[in-house]
């Protein structure tokens, strides 16, 4: 479930489709995924999953699949 | 002055400069967030703003080198108002001594409050202000970061160092929504200052165009005015309070 919420998340932030996202994607990988997109999405995930990121957090974001290794962190549970 | 119905957060809010500002806003419609070292360190602000018929300002007590009392602050504040519109860094220290006999400890101390604290405070206002693509971020200097003063140089680094980061964090987000200035004040009269002998006031008085200290309400005014609408074309700027002195 918070797959699904973490990808319509990226696909918000990044306004990109959700058929885009796979783990596989990084960032700066594609065009939409930039430093200002990156903290828009950060700024998503805070709102999404009430939480907030620590800086360290955002800087080690680099991917989908490292989001969701991130947000376990916060107690957040991936399938 | 433009600011009614937006939720701004005043730092080092229980005196001073912070507490005329926070009571200024309130009085003008804002919804004020007051923060100080502890919630009693409030009890005269809450009076005041309610005197002033504000509304009811939310305090929040951390010292501003607890990064993760300050998170908790933010989450607090995103999750009662769901966003930010204002921020003022006002929070600050002062200690003196020349030269050759400033402590590491001092210096570091001021570091700490006057300047970590600033950028912490800032970045955290961006996550809930960017998102939004709107806000305005009042940095509080001193002339003696802009001039320099004797006796005063790890004070004077501390606020120099908030004008950098004023002027870095404006072309970062200038183009979206969010305005940052400064304001430098110059001789106000207010605890950091009441130490002050007399003998040196008089000294002071004679490098100030007005002849005049300052008022508290005098500088609250131009951070009220930098966070309104009225200032929606200003950013990266410093402005100084300071009755025309020259240090």
């Amino acid at each position: 479930m918070n797959t699904q919420k973490l990808k319509s998340v990226f696909a918000e932030a990044l306004d990109i489709e959700e058929s885009f996202i796979t783990d596989e994607l990084t960032y700066n990988s594609i065009a939409e995924w930039d430093s200002v997109a990156h903290m828009a999405l950060v700024a998503e995930i805070d709102d999404q999953f009430d939480i907030m990121l620590d800086t360290d957090d955002v800087l080690d974001l680099s991917s989908f699949s490292k989001a969701k290794e991130i947000l376990t962190k916060y107690d957040i549970a991936f399938d | 002055m433009l600011v009614g119905n937006r939720v701004i957060l005043v730092t080092g809010a229980a005196r001073g400069i912070g507490q005329a500002t926070a009571v200024f806003l309130a009085a003008s419609g804002a919804q004020v967030i007051i923060h100080g070292r502890s919630e009693e360190s409030m009890d005269e602000t809450v009076r005041l703003i309610q005197s002033a018929e504000g509304l009811e300002p939310l305090r929040v007590a951390y010292d501003v080198r607890d990064e993760a009392g300050m998170k908790l602050a933010f989450k607090q504040i995103k999750k009662i108002f769901g966003r930010l519109d204002g921020l003022v860094n006002n929070a600050g220290i002062m200690t003196e001594g020349l030269m050759g006999m400033v402590k590491t400890t001092h210096i570091q101390e001021m570091l700490d409050v006057n300047v970590t604290s600033v950028i912490l405070h800032m970045q955290l206002s961006s996550r809930l202000m960017l998102k939004n693509k709107q806000g305005s971020i009042v940095n509080v200097s001193s002339i003696i970061g802009t001039r320099g003063s004797e006796g005063s140089a790890a004070y004077a680094a501390s606020k120099a160092a908030v004008i950098g980061a004023t002027l870095s964090a404006s072309k970062e987000w200038a183009g979206k929504g969010v305005r940052v200035n400064a304001v430098a004040p110059g001789f106000i009269e207010t605890d950091l200052t009441a130490h002050y002998m007399e003998n040196k006031k008089e000294k002071l008085l004679e490098t100030i165009k007005m002849n005049r200290f300052g008022h508290v309400e005098e500088v609250a005014s131009v951070i009220s005015f930098l966070l309104s609408d009225m200032s929606s074309y200003i950013t990266g700027q410093v402005i100084g309070v300071d009755g025309g002195m020259v240090i």
